[in-house]
């Protein structure tokens, strides 16, 4: 897909400026979303909303999908897809919650987390980008495998942890100035990956990249090293969103991290990065990430079931994204 | 684990599904007496070796705990018998690979089929077609959409589930006034989970004094389990007790419960999995019961198939053949009954 994107190399740096400033008005709408969503979570259940331990919870609920957000969004700024985060998060989560590794207690299971996300991104990257797979193809194929592996490991059974520093960083206890550490994890992901993206040469040749890929490949960027990179950068994040997902649900599933592609690619779409690639913003695709989690969590403070929940959560995206359209017109192409 | 499984065959297995069939839908105590010696001419099957069987079994993938145990304890009671064969499908989830794997069976010519459909509705066909090709076939749980298409089904309550879940809570909160209540229900595409919502819901009026004031569905996972409860959590700062319909979603719902330091209320989960055992023995959660949907079925599966296969009816029965329909009793279990249940407790 990335082929089509018309050439802008020639008027890169005007054209960086002007796509910053637009990622900015769409980072502003999306604010006016979460502040709406904010006030009507406020007027409908004052009480429950706004206390101290619902926006910790929020916050919390976001960290996991958050941080696989900003791998997503990277491999989106390229011009790539990964399907497969979920399937990762999943394969990750169990292997590293299986008995053997939680005999090593709190080391064993993050780093087996880590190792096994950095292993599939590994492996997309180099189907990717030396394979010449289709990235949709590769981690479609990935998160197939991925899944099937975890199925196996786990034999379907729910792998409970017992190790009681991993837990303990799950409860108040932990909180460092009533902050819970998964938000901090999330918060600091978050920090990173901006910094990746805009203050870096890496970040500059992933936007490059997903621009237009033969003129970055002529301006000097090895392309494919950039490409497996990005789904290593992917997977990582998938290996670090599984350890989270550990510590909040003291377990390892099979099915951990089911549907989190199509929520990571809507949050980083609606955010403002574009699916064909070329422009990526962090800022976007966390605010999207916090948009998601604050509709869940108004609906059920409202106790509002899941069907209504999903047309809703429909009829948001669509709003959201017209919204945007409606604010960035003119300065769109 | 595979310890507790044989354990669980040998014990809980076999009272489990003799009870069930013995006091069908009156007891939440299986008897402990043997049946009256009614109809005692009847042949009834036994342990003992008799004509060669083989039975088909195709199931559903086993993508978690309750599902795995059924593959389990329908391979384990298989082996029990020398004189049983067992044809084992791959699981899948795919109704036009299930109607596949059953197809190969039907041609295998096996003596009797046992069917867990991943969709009763849309396996329906090839239960008529099995039936039609002169293999009776036992549907196992998710039932067939015709009674044409099996000759015995045997199955779980889930209406029973959430009934028995219900009573429960009631009795313990029912000197309680404004006493109020929060569901914690499963998958809401199911209709399974309507039918547990219903139980419950029917048995709450049985006590007016108690009010269900929220009810969220999850996805039967640890994940969704969490998530959904510590937004129950945050919705309900107060409530007396809760209905969670899954145990393995449990597992996340009893972490929520923790993390938010809760211990206000009592919990009741659903299914009957080994970690809610584990969790009402010790006492020291606010899970207090389990309201039993036994994979042991799969089991008496293999025995109803087995017994079809020799043309014998049921012991402890006075029918000559098999019944046509058999619904397993929703047992609750709690801290007082927790050990004679555990060995059937699955993970």
């Amino acid at each position: 897909m990335t082929l089509t994107t018309p050439a802008t190399s020639p008027a890169g740096e005007g054209r960086r400026t002007g796509l910053g400033l637009r990622a900015d008005v769409r980072n502003l709408s999306l604010l006016g979303v979460l502040a709406v969503l904010i006030a009507v979570g406020g007027l409908t259940r004052p009480a429950e909303f706004l206390a101290t331990s619902n926006l910790q919870l929020v916050l919390t609920q976001a960290s996991v999908i958050g941080v696989v957000t900003v791998g997503m969004t990277f491999v989106i700024t390229s011009g790539g897809i990964d399907l497969s985060v979920g399937a990762i998060v999943a394969l990750a989560s169990v292997w590293a919650t299986t008995l053997a590794t939680q005999e090593f207690g709190f080391a064993g299971i993050l780093f087996t987390a880590v190792v096994v996300g950095l292993g599939c991104g590994l492996v997309n990257g180099v189907l990717v980008a030396y394979g010449g797979m289709v990235p949709f193809i590769a981690t479609l194929a990935m998160l197939a495998s991925a899944r099937g592996l975890a199925l196996q490991i786990t034999d379907g059974k729910t792998q409970i942890v017992t190790v009681p520093s991993v837990l303990d960083l799950g409860v108040p206890d932990a909180y460092v100035l009533g902050v819970p550490p998964l938000v901090l994890v999330f918060a600091a992901v978050t920090a990173a990956g901006w910094l990746l993206l805009n203050r870096t040469t890496f970040g500059r040749r992933t936007i490059a990249v997903g621009g237009n890929p033969e003129a970055a490949r002529l301006a000097g960027i090895d392309v494919r090293r950039q490409r497996l990179l990005l789904y290593l950068l992917s997977g990582l994040c998938c290996g670090i969103a599984a350890f989270l997902l550990v510590v909040l649900a003291g377990s390892g599933q099979n099915t951990n991290g089911n549907l989190y592609e199509l929520d990571a690619i809507a949050a980083a779409i609606i955010g403002g990065t574009l699916l064909s690639g070329g422009r990526g913003t962090i800022v976007g695709s966390v605010l999207g990430v916090l948009v998601f989690t604050t509709i869940t969590n108004i609906f059920a403070l409202n106790n509002l079931q899941s069907d209504v929940q999903q047309i809703a959560k429909g009829a948001i995206i669509v709003a959201a994204v017209l919204v945007q359209r409606r604010t960035v017109r003119g300065t769109d192409t | 684990m595979p310890e507790t499984s044989r354990r669980h065959l040998l014990l809980g297995g076999a009272a489990v599904s003799a009870g069930a069939l013995l006091t069908a839908c009156t007891s939440n105590e299986p008897k402990a007496q043997d049946a009256a010696p009614a109809g005692s001419a009847a042949p009834a099957a036994d342990d003992k070796p008799g004509t060669p069987v083989t039975i088909g079994f195709a199931g559903p993938q086993a993508d978690h705990g309750w599902l795995n145990a059924i593959n389990d304890n329908a391979e384990r009671r298989a082996k029990k018998y020398s004189d049983v064969t067992l044809e084992i499908t791959e699981g899948s989830n795919d109704t036009a690979t299930q109607i596949g794997q059953v197809q190969t069976l039907i041609n295998k010519k096996v003596d009797v089929l046992v069917i867990l459909p991943a969709d009763g509705k849309a396996l329906t066909q090839i239960g008529l077609q099995a039936m039609k090709a002169g293999i009776p076939v036992i549907n196992l749980d998710r039932i067939f959409a015709s009674p044409q298409a099996y000759r015995c089904w045997i199955g779980g309550d889930n209406y029973g589930m959430g009934l028995n879940a219900g009573n429960f809570i009631g009795e313990r909160l029912k000197d309680k006034p404004n006493a109020t209540v929060v569901e914690l229900a499963g998958m809401d595409s199911l209709e399974l989970t309507k039918q547990r919502t219903q139980g419950f819901d029917d048995a709450l009026k049985n006590y007016p004094n108690i009010r269900k004031v929220a009810r969220q569905a999850a996805d039967f996972t640890v994940e969704s389990g969490q998530a959904k409860m510590a937004q129950l959590l945050q919705a309900q700062p107060k409530f007396d007790a809760l209905w969670n319909h899954d145990d393995d979603q449990g597992v996340g719902a009893l972490r929520a419960v923790a993390q938010a330091g809760r211990k206000d209320f009592l919990m009741v989960g659903g299914a009957g999995a080994k970690s809610a055992m584990d969790a009402i023995k010790a006492d020291s959660s606010v899970l207090k019961a389990t309201v039993l949907y036994p994979p042991t079925m799969a089991a008496s599966a293999i025995d109803l198939a087995r017994a079809l296969g020799q043309k014998k009816g049921v012991g402890g029965m006075s029918e000559l053949e098999i019944p046509a329909s058999i619904t397993l009793y929703s047992a609750v279990v709690t801290k007082e009954n927790v050990d004679e249940y555990l060995p059937t407790g699955f993970s």
